[in-house]
């Protein structure tokens, strides 16, 4: 007898990054632009607090909410960083890491059946997550002659009688696209207007180069009581490990996401929140040094991928470039699958995050220089050997 | 801003009249407070420092482009700061457990008596020329100068102390730490972290 699976569950598809994944592990001495981590370690200042935690013996569950430390921490780091007040003891929720903190906050609004949009190409749990949840994933394709930007019209288009929340990325994985406040304006006009939920994803905000700003669509008129407002530690602080993400959100959606997390999780670990009070409170030195390492390399990176006749623009914002290589002929999937074999570069192909990556890989430069450089000049070796065939 | 040091102005100075490259020039000669042009290239010069303190040897082409700037511009500000005297020079960071095993390195506390005139100036100069010392700061506290010295082996380490520095006279008294294991120099570990293991790809 095999034990049957749920009918939604069945019918998730297998991730297309997990199939890359495994042709990846199998093979050795590859340099990878496939990872979406940070390559640093977790300052040292924040692991340090973290075993002073457990020395003075911080080891057991805290209040389902988090730390009232923590919450206080993030409500006053949200101010400073985004403008917006949390009160910290009702309207801050920490989650292991904002993957649980969208799943929740997607349990909590949706009846069965109820529409979620979502801007592709887009990082790869959304979909799966909103089926999970007994949605309906309706997508929205961004363009390339955006910058895979969203635009406020083709969200209104999308809109259907049963949509109920709409879910943003912006700085975006895998494309680095990023708003401007004037299209924001208009997308948070059409949630107001469709009265949607929101739920924002700004995971790379503090990734935000040349001195601009990221601007959250929680700022913007009548959005507040509208919107989850997701964020963590992972990427900034180089803490994707510790698993710590939080909600921000008014206060009975808050109450109804906790419902679910005290049943299913109880609490995040107690030691990754430790470490979190240390960064929000003082890691802001290390969080700028790491920017401007990835500046730089973004800079290298970019100006490479345009060297060797890929495409590329360069991102304001995540870890992510998004070449475009439909100049050699080859679909995104062809073109990783022929660089991994012949040249042992591992990139993801676009269409991994949606349909509309396709003509697109994804290279991440969270990785260090010198597999960079290397990565680069095998990749150059590989476009023109494509180009001379 | 005021208080930006000189030298700043002077690089920016002759930058201007060494190099066409610079796109930014700003107006600095007249003003104290430097543009906003020469604000900018204040951040250029220090993110070049701050490379050539990792990796002095880097080749200039690779950081003109991870600064997205042209080699030409990276050279010309690296001669200036080299002109200027803000770079003094460039040394390898050694392991010296692999090589000069011999050799020692001292850290020494000296007591001084100040000078009427030059306080501790021509004293601290005069040992600072001393061949063994390769470090030479004044310093606050229950002394007041900390010198390094490195020598061939420890006798001679100890003849220098003895005969060299404690019969100068207006030493008054020193404090002799030697080395036994580096674990960072200059920013540099000596015993590196396993590198931890990531997945090859992830979401």
């Amino acid at each position: 007898m095999s034990i049957p699976i749920a009918d939604h569950i069945r019918e998730i598809p297998r991730s297309g990054i997990r199939d890359f994944f495994e042709i990846v592990q199998s093979m050795e001495d590859v340099v990878s632009l496939g990872i979406g981590e940070p390559d640093f370690a977790t300052p040292w200042h924040i692991r340090e607090a973290a075993i002073f935690a457990l020395e003075r013996g911080r080891t057991g569950y805290t209040s389902n909410l988090g730390l009232p430390r923590l919450r206080r921490s993030i409500s006053t780091y949200v101010k400073e960083h985004f403008g917006i007040r949390y009160e910290p003891l009702s309207e801050v929720l920490v989650t292991v890491g904002v993957s649980e903190a969208i799943d929740l906050a997607l349990r909590a609004i949706l009846n069965p059946g109820d529409g979620v949009l979502y801007h592709e190409p887009c990082y790869v749990s959304y979909a799966p997550t909103i089926v999970m949840a007994r949605g309906e994933p309706q997508v929205i394709q961004t363009r390339d002659e955006d910058a895979f930007a969203l635009r406020a019209s083709d969200l209104e288009k999308a809109i259907r009688p049963n949509t109920r929340a709409l879910m943003l990325n912006f700085p975006t994985n895998p494309t680095g696209a990023t708003m401007s406040p004037e299209e924001m304006e208009k997308i948070a006009a059409v949630c107001v207007k469709h009265n949607l939920v929101v739920l924002s994803d700004e995971i790379y905000s503090e990734l935000t180069f040349d001195g601009g700003t990221h601007t959250s669509i929680v700022t913007f008129p009548g959005m507040k009581e509208r919107t989850v407002f997701l964020h963590g530690l992972s990427k900034a602080f180089a803490m994707t490990g510790w698993r710590i993400g939080f909600a921000c959100a008014p206060a009975p959606l808050i109450e109804a996401m906790m419902k679910i997390h005290q049943y299913s999780i109880l609490c995040a670990s107690i030691m990754g929140q430790d470490a979190a009070i240390e960064a929000l409170e003082h890691g802001e030195t290390s969080v700028a040094a790491m920017r401007a390492e990835y500046q730089m390399r973004r800079n290298y990176i970019v100006s490479s991928l345009n060297e060797m006749g890929l495409d590329c623009r360069s991102p304001r914002g995540s870890f992510y470039v998004f070449p475009k290589i439909t100049s050699t002929g080859l679909s995104s999937r062809e073109f990783s699958m022929g660089l991994l074999n012949s040249k042992m570069v591992a990139v993801v192909p676009g269409t991994a995050f949606g349909k509309c990556g396709e003509g697109h890989v994804r290279c991440s430069f969270a990785t260090g220089l010198e597999q960079i450089k290397v990565a680069m000049t095998r990749m150059a070796e590989y476009c023109s050997e494509l180009r001379s065939a | 801003m005021a208080l930006m040091c000189h030298w700043k102005d002077n690089i920016f100075a002759k930058i201007k009249s060494k190099s066409s490259g610079w796109r930014f020039q700003g107006k600095v000669s007249s003003a104290r407070l430097p543009s906003w042009g020469a604000l900018f290239m204040m951040r250029s010069m220090e993110e070049i420092i701050q490379l050539l303190q990792k990796n002095a040897l880097m080749p200039r082409d690779e950081m003109a482009r991870l600064l997205n700037k042209s080699k030409d511009e990276v050279e010309a500000a690296i001669a200036a700061l080299e002109a200027d005297g803000v770079i003094l020079g460039y040394q390898p960071v050694l392991n010296r457990e692999k090589w000069g095993t011999n050799t020692v390195t001292a850290v020494i506390e000296v007591k001084i008596t100040p000078e009427r005139d030059g306080g501790f100036d021509r004293i601290a100069s005069r040992i600072a020329k001393f061949e063994e010392v390769k470090s030479c700061y004044l310093v606050s506290g229950g002394y007041d100068l900390l010198i390094v010295v490195e020598a061939p082996n420890l006798r001679a380490a100890a003849s220098f102390v003895a005969e060299k520095l404690s019969t100068i006279d207006a030493v008054q008294s020193t404090a002799t730490h030697f080395r036994l294991k580096t674990y960072k120099e200059n920013g540099t570990f000596h015993h590196f972290e396993a590198a931890s293991e990531r997945l090859a790809v992830t979401p």
